[in-house]
This record gives structure tokens, sequence and C-alpha cells, in this order.
């Protein structure tokens, strides 16, 4: 099963490019997402609690990044642990271009989920994924616009200065990782 | 006739703990001490489990502890078995892939048992069953009916290359072949045959108790065969000798097949509350019945039809691929073989029938006997294949039944696949029904139709069936590894009043009135001293149960037995206490009358008398108790014509079933009313097939249809009110005159279904479920 989408945000590539290496706003914007972290070159982990339907539960996402072709774009491919809920696995390429002063986020997404959330989730997921997507893309375009206006947990210790190469990335990958709990 | 007798609708005696909530499913039932199981289940449909880590499950909260596949192992518990032998065409037996109640290094479909949580609670044992930690590698998977088969295809099984079962070929291939050869015309259907999930109201469940003291364990279970699960259980899986385990199946809120089988939870729960030393307790929920339960149908097939000028039948072929799931369910291979292509003879002369079943494992939950097992597919390809023949042949769907018919005075008929019918009259069925279903007025009702917009198509369903599943030696050459007869005790307590025991289950059925009447009927003692007691091995003699329409055909006949042995014996102990001569003794009514006089002893004073035998002479035993088992020579073969009348909104693909009408051939009935309820239930079941049940698995193996917004049970909105009627003939081999009627329904009514709706739209064929998308797309392509 396939999807693609695109979607535009109000602000230029560079202010995009800047709030997506932010993992503050990144956490604000993901709905349920509670860390993310490195795990090696171009590998990490993300953990995000979704809701679909009757199913919640917290996701661990082993994600892989490959073909990381800056700042055009990466192939990702991604799976994710849901314990009792089940699992999400799959594959995307991700791509951002600028249009005039906006920019436009590509991706085309091919996922597969298992277990308990394809049992009970099944007819639900599409709606819950564009929900949570539709959550993270005004969430983000705000906070891209105006990142002064995050509320900033302070319990959260303070990011890295010298922000890695991936980080980035990392923002874009995690709309992959709603884009995988669209597909049953 | 007796005033509660043979033939009165008897209001159901079961009903009444029933509708005042006293009813007692095996969850009703909980004991001191009770912890409880939860099942870590696969959530991939194919992986090998690289390990367990049980560490974090094991410290959690109020769990007891964490049992794996290789603790069965080391206990010498399972594998769980299939009990009948399908020969394949090359000369081996099917292949029996190792099926362990829990996993083995590796998980075959999504549901498959990994391991067990035992815990205080049932929500810390699911808690606890969240944690057990499973590395998987997953495999691809293979769940296609069709293709599993192909080459390239994932393999489940070393034993099964190519994830074959079994190839049966059945019936002169080569006669077959020459027959189609100089056919006037050969009609050709291609069709699957639906799977579903069976889904009784209430879910399996199970409650063990081990007594430390007796060694005995004590297992409660959602089951249609206490006596089955209790021999298979002692004998196949070493869950404990037989007579140190009690089966107690208590009110079972359904069956229709899916609680015959012998499970995994079932054994896993049975041998844990000997290794925890309490008793344990498993209730399943909806999903694990949709994931776990065993599942129906699931047929990919060509049928093809050769046939004469005058469209009379001359030969049928038939190529069949059959799913069995990831592993062979206890029936399994017998229901898409012997339940199947013995029947595709249907109400016909076709004298030369060939057949092939290929039987495929495929990473899905087993597939077993479901509500007709094997029937309803044969008699949707056989019907379904009638009504393409009569398109081709340009003859009205009634008549070219008709001009293949059985006569009624063929009986008994032997078949050219098995099969010899019983008894049978096709073509009254048929004219009762035609008129039932005012079948002339159908072409003024669908003018009429036209004119609000909506295309309405009337289609028939003439079928035999094949149940009163026994007798033991037609199922034992067959391959069968049990008998199946039946058994009954009839014991009379010394007030006079009566337990009849018996080997079969009910579960929804209406047994405990049904035999009841049989009882009152032939002794004379008031319905209401009867009391039928069933489903707890430690209080009835060995039973095969209830499953395939046999609790009448052959469990009651087995109470008439008994019956007949009290009243030999009890004209005994009345011409004792008569002092009358034994054979001037007359039994009626449920009096012992010395033939002439009006000298004469009720049956309950002959009981009393039996228990207090202070003057018996030798030679007359104390007592008022027989035992009976009755094996059939034969099977039951229920037949009738169905007819269903659609309309069918071209616009939005809609079926509204607006009239059906069923005339069937149930032999004599002992209660309409029980048996009325019996055929409703079966076309509800047959049209939920027909128009909305389908249980899907995605080419990952996902199952994607495991909850009532994704699979569409049948409603009452689903449904017309029920045109009822029979056609009775008298099978001679059962001495009560009785056939099976609980299946009938699903069989006869997914053709009838199925045949109105290509009548309504003027297409040839489409698949079940005729769901509003699949026949707007129909509608569309016929326009």
């Amino acid at each position: 099963m396939e999807m693609n989408f695109e979607h535009r945000i109000a602000a230029s590539r560079e202010q995009v490019w800047t709030a997506l290496n932010d993992t503050d706003i990144l956490k604000a914007a993901i709905t349920g997402c509670s860390s993310m972290e490195a795990t090696g070159e171009n590998s990490f982990k993300a953990q995000i609690t979704a809701k679909v339907g009757p199913v919640k539960a917290k996701f661990t996402f082993d994600i892989a990044l490959s073909d990381i072709d800056p700042p055009n774009g990466y192939t990702i491919t991604a799976e994710g642990q849901g314990g009792a809920a089940g699992f999400a696995k799959g594959g995307a390429t991700v791509s951002l271009r600028e249009d005039g002063a906006e920019t436009i986020l590509a991706y085309s997404a091919k996922a597969n989920v298992g277990g308990k959330l394809a049992q009970l989730g099944a007819r639900l997921i599409d709606g819950a994924a564009q929900k949570m997507a539709n959550e993270f893309f005004v969430k983000f375009s705000e906070l891209a616009a105006d990142p002064s206006s995050i509320a900033v947990d302070q319990s959260v210790p303070e990011k890295e200065s010298g922000i890695p190469a991936w980080a980035w990335l990392v923002g874009l990958l995690a709309l992959t990782v709603l884009s995988l709990l669209s597909f049953g | 006739m007796a005033e509660n007798g043979i033939g009165v609708s008897v209001r159901r005696k079961e009903d009444n703990r029933f509708l005042i909530g006293k009813g007692r499913y095996t969850d009703d039932i909980n004991v001191a001490g009770q912890t409880y199981a939860a099942f870590v289940r696969s959530p991939h449909a194919h992986a090998t489990i690289n390990g367990i880590d049980k560490s974090a499950a094991e410290a959690s909260v109020g769990v007891i502890a964490v049992f794996t596949g290789d603790d069965l192992a080391a206990d010498g518990i399972g594998p769980l078995i299939c009990g009948v032998t399908v020969p394949s065409d090359d000369g081996e037996p099917h292949r029996a892939p190792a099926h362990p109640a829990l996993a083995q290094g590796k998980v075959n479909y999504v549901g498959d048992h990994v391991a067990v949580v035992i815990a205080e609670t049932q929500a810390q044992a699911r808690e606890g069953a969240e944690k057990v930690g499973v590395d998987y590698t997953a495999l691809p998977a293979v769940t296609d009916t069709g293709s599993a088969a192909d080459d390239g295809q994932p393999q489940i099984h070393d034993v099964a290359p190519n994830n074959m079962c079994y190839n049966w070929p059945f019936g002169d291939k080569d006669a077959v072949e020459a027959a189609f050869a100089s056919a006037h015309k050969v009609s050709t259907l291609d069709l699957v045959n639906n799977r579903m999930v069976t889904n009784p109201m209430e879910p399996r469940a199970a409650l063990a108790e081990y007594n430390a003291g007796t060694e005995e364990i004590t297992l409660h279970l959602t089951t249609q065969n206490p006596h089955v699960h209790r021999l298979v259980m002692s004998a196949f899986n070493q869950l404990a000798p037989e007579h140190k385990l009690r089966i107690v199946s208590p009110d079972v809120g359904g069956g229709f097949g899916a609680k015959i089988f012998v499970y995994a939870e079932e054994l896993v729960v049975g041998w844990s509350c000997r290794k925890v030393n309490r008793p344990v307790k498993w209730t399943g929920d909806r999903t694990e019945a949709f994931l776990a339960d065993a599942h129906g149908r699931d047929h990919v097939a060509t049928a093809e039809m050769a046939l004469d000028e005058n469209g009379k039948f001359l030969a049928m072929r038939v190529m069949t691929k059959a799913n069995l799931g990831a592993y062979l369910s206890t029936f399994a291979t017998m229901v898409p073989s012997y339940l199947y292509a013995f029947l595709f003879a249907g109400q016909y002369t076709t004298p030369l029938i060939y057949s092939e079943v290929k039987t495929v494992f495929t990473n899905t939950a087993p597939v077993d006997a479901s509500r007709g097992a094997g029937r309803p597919e044969a008699t949707y390809l056989l019907e379904r294949l009638v009504d393409v023949a009569a398109a081709d042949m340009g003859l009205e769907p009634a008549e070219i039944r008709r001009r293949n018919f059985i006569p009624k005075d063929a009986f008994p008929y032997q078949t050219p696949v098995v099969q010899c019918y019983d008894s049978g009259d096709y073509e009254t069925a048929l004219d009762k029904a035609l008129a039932l279903a005012d079948y002339d007025g159908f072409a003024a009702r669908a003018e009429e139709a036209k004119s609000r917009g909506l295309r309405r198509g009337i289609g028939l369903s003439s079928y035999v069936e094949a149940c009163g599943i026994a007798p033991s030696a037609a199922v034992g050459q067959l391959g069968a590894g049990v008998g199946l007869w039946e058994s009954a005790q009839v014991r009379f307590n010394p007030t006079g009043n009566v337990q009849v025991f018996t080997g079969t289950h009910s579960h929804g059925q209406g047994h405990e009135t049904t035999f009841a009447q049989l009882v009152t009927e032939q002794l004379g003692v008031p319905i209401e001293n009867i009391e039928v007691i069933h489903g707890d091995t430690a209080k009835t003699q060995f039973g095969m149960g209830t499953y395939g329409s046999r609790s009448l055909a052959v469990g009651g006949v087995a109470i008439a037995k008994a019956c007949e042995k009290l009243i030999a014996k009890g004209k005994k102990i009345a011409a004792h206490a008569l002092e009358a001569a034994e054979g001037d003794i007359e039994f009626a009514d449920g009096n012992f009358t010395i033939a002439g006089t009006d000298k004469a002893m009720n049956i309950a004073e002959v009981a009393f008398n039996a228990y207090v035998p202070h003057s018996y002479p030798e030679g007359l035993e104390p007592g008022f108790d027989e035992n009976a088992f009755f094996d059939p020579m034969n099977f039951s073969f229920p037949a009738g014509t169905h007819i269903c009348e659609v309309e069918v909104d071209p616009e939005t693909g809609v079926v509204e079933i607006v009239k059906y009408s069923a005339v069937d051939d149930f032999g004599k009935l002992i209660n309409p009313m029980i048996v009325e309820g019996q055929v409703h239930g079966g076309i509800v079941h047959g049209i939920g097939q027909a128009l909305l049940e389908v249980c899907r698995y995605d080419s990952e193996g996902q199952l994607i249809t495991a909850t009532y917004m994704d699979y569409a049970m049948p409603r009452a909105d689903n449904v017309p009110s029920f045109d009822v009627d029979y056609a009775p003939t008298d099978p001679p081999h059962n001495p009560l005159g009785v056939k099976g009627c609980g299946e009938a329904g699903a069989i006869g009514a997914p053709p009838a279904v199925i045949n109105a709706i290509t009548n309504a739209l003027g297409v040839k064929h489409i698949d079940m479920p005729a769901t509003p998308e699949n026949v707007w797309r129909a509608a569309q392509g016929a326009a």
C-alpha cells in the first residue's frame, strides 16, 4: 500500500530548515512524541504514543536513513513496536523544495501495520493518521513561522549546541512515522 | 399423542433460567483461589521466534507464572491433533505438521499462541502478557487460497512442500471426461466460497481446577462435545488419564461448530492449573475469537456440468482449492473432502461425478467445521452451477431442477459419490415451495418493482445434506479415528421422576425440551417430571457430542431405545407386583396393565417398586435405570427447496430480501416451534454469508476483519419474515423417523440468495458476500 502526500508550509525554506533543526519544536509539534535520539550514524529511536480508535500504545520506532541527499531528500525505513498493540513497518522517500516564499514538503510512503493495530484499527487508522498529520502541520507551521511561541518544557534538558546534520531529518521522519500509521 | 409429546410445540423448558438471568456459563463460575490466564499471541503471520524474555512479565505485579512452548514440551503435553485421515493422490496420507499448543520456535498466523501468563487477576494477567518480550524475525506470509500451492510461495511447514496438505481426487476421471467430450452443452462456473468467522455469541472460555488429593483435573469448557475433549486430551495430549480428567460444559452460548475442536487455550489452561496448583481461568475476548477460533469455508473452485439436449445432467467435474489455515484443527481434513465432495450429486441423478480437492496451508487461523461444514460449500457450488446451466440451456430454473430430480420412488438412492440417500420427495418440496413463494406471480411483482426503479429477482436452491453425523462403520472407512454413535441413560428416581442423561450437548438447540418430549411420549411421565442432563463427563456416560445435526437423529434414538428397555423391565416388575404373567402386561400412556383387566400400575409406582424390592424373585434386578447406545446404519439426508426473492437498487447496490420461502424435509418433527427456530437461524446464517460476512487477511497475513465494525453479522433488518413449511418423508433406517434440522438453513440459503441477485441483475455470477459495492459493480457491468 502506498501513500503520497505534499504539504505546503507558509514559511521560507530557511525558516523550515531552522525549525526542523529545533528538537523542541519537533517534539511540540508531534502529538505524543516523548523522545528522539540517535542510536548510530543515520539511525534513531523515537518514542511516540499513538491512539487509533480503541488502541493506545507507546511505539518505539527504530529508524534508519539511507540515500541521504541533503537538503533534497532521503529514504527512510522504520519499524515500530507497540508491544501488545502490534507493530508498524515500512519505508518512505521524503523531499523538501522551495516554492516562492513557501516550502513544499513531499513524501511517498509504503507501510504495513500488524497485530492489534491492524485488527482493531484498520478502518480507523487512515483518519487517525490524517488527524495526527494535520495537527503536526498546523502546529509546525505556526512554530516554524514564530519559534518564540513555543512553550518549552523546562524539565527537558537543553539541546546541545551544534545540532548534528541528522536532526532536521528527524522531523521529516517523524512525519513519515505518522504516515506509516495510515496503512493496514 | 401425549400432552407434551411428539409433535407439540412445547415452550422450551430451559428458557426460564436464561430469561431470568440464571444461565450458568463457564465464565459465570468462580472458585476459591482462582487465577487468570492471558495468552501472548503473535502479531506476525509468519515469523521465527529468536527468543522469549519472560523476566519483565515475571516481575509484573500479580504475575504467578509465565509458560512457553518449552514448558509444555518438557511435560510432554500435546501437540494438538487432527482426527481424520484423508489420502493424497501420491498414496500418502495428508500432511500433518506438528501443532504445538504454545509455539515452538515459530509462529504461523496472527493470533498464534506464544506464551501464557498466569496472574492473580485478569488485568494483571493481561498486563503481564504485554510485558513478555518476544524477539521475532518476520518471514514472508502466504494467505491466498488460490495461489498458496504455487511455486515460489513462502513455505510454512517442512513436512508440507508447496503448502499442500492433500490433493484428493474422487470419481472416475476418464468416464467424466468422455461424457464431457460428447455432451450437448457444458456449463462452467468459477466461484469463491467466502471465508467465515463462526461467531458464537459467547466467546470460548476455560476454568481448570486440580485437586492434589485426588489428582483429578476438572476442566470447565465451552465445548459442544465434552467427552471428545476428554478423550483427545487424555489419549493424545497427555493432559491426564481419562478417569482423572473431568470435563464440564455448562450452559454454552452457541457453538455452530466453532466449539467442537480441542483448542490450544483449553489444553494450556488444563495443564497450567497443576503447574501453579491453583485454579486457572481463561475467558477469551471477542478479538481472540476472531483471531483464534477455527474459521469456516474458504474455497476457490471451478465447477462444470455436462448436459444433453434436454437439459439432463450427464456428468459433473469440480476442481477445488480449500484453505485449511496454518495448522490442522481437530476435524479440518474431513470438511472439504468427505463432507463436501460426497454431496455433489445434490438432488439430481447426475450419473458421473469427478472432483479434485487440493487443500493448502496458509498463514491464517485454522479452518474447520462451521454450521454445515462442507455441505454449504457443495450446495452453493452445485445450485449456482445448476442456475448457470439453466441459463445456458434456455430453461427455467425450476424446470431444469425438475428434469434432473431423483424420483421419489427411487429411494434409497445410491449416488455416484458414496452417499446412499435414505428418503426424499424432492418434487413435492419444490412444488410446495413454488406455491409458498407465489412463484407464478413473480413476473408481475418484478414489473411493479421496475416502476420503483428496482430490479426484482427470484432464486431457487434445492439442497440435500448429509447430517446425523454417525454412522461409525461409514466414518471409520473414511478415516475417522472415532466412532460416531450416541448414548443415553434414562433413570427413574424412586419417586417417579426421570433423569435423562445424553451424550449430546445442548448449546442453544433446546434438547432439554425436545428430549423430554420423546420421554413423555414414550413413558407417559409428565414433562415437568423429566430432567435432561448433559455436558458433564462425571455425570453422563460417554457420548460424542453435538454437531452435524446429529443430536436428535442419533442421540434421540438412543434415548428412545433406553425407554424401550425401561418398558421391557417395567413389564417384569409390574408382572411380579400384580401377580400376573409378564406376557399379559401391556404398557400404554404410562400405565402397565394386565391385558383385559383394569388392574394396572403407573410407571411411577413401578419405579418405586423397583427401588423397594423386598420380595423380588431371583433373576429380577432391582432398579429402574437403563442405558442404550445407538449407531445408525446411515446418515440422515434432509432436503428441500428454498426460494429467495430480492429487490436490488441498481443505483446503490443495496439488496433487500423481500420474501423467503423454505420447504424442508426433516422427517418427523418433535417440536415444530424449535425446528422452525432452527430453520430461521440457519437461513439467517446463510443470508449472512451471502450478503454480509467475509473474513479477510491482507497480503501480509494481518486479519483486517477482527471487529464487528469490519465483519458484518446479519441483523434483524437484513432479513424478512420467513415462510416455512415442510414436505416430510420417512427415513427407513431411523427408528424415530427424524432427520436433522440445525444446519439446513445455512446450507440452503446462500445459493438461493445469490441466484435471486443474479436473476435480478441478469448476470451470470456474483461472488459472496453480495455487498452493496459488489452488487453495484455487477449492476454497472450488466447495464
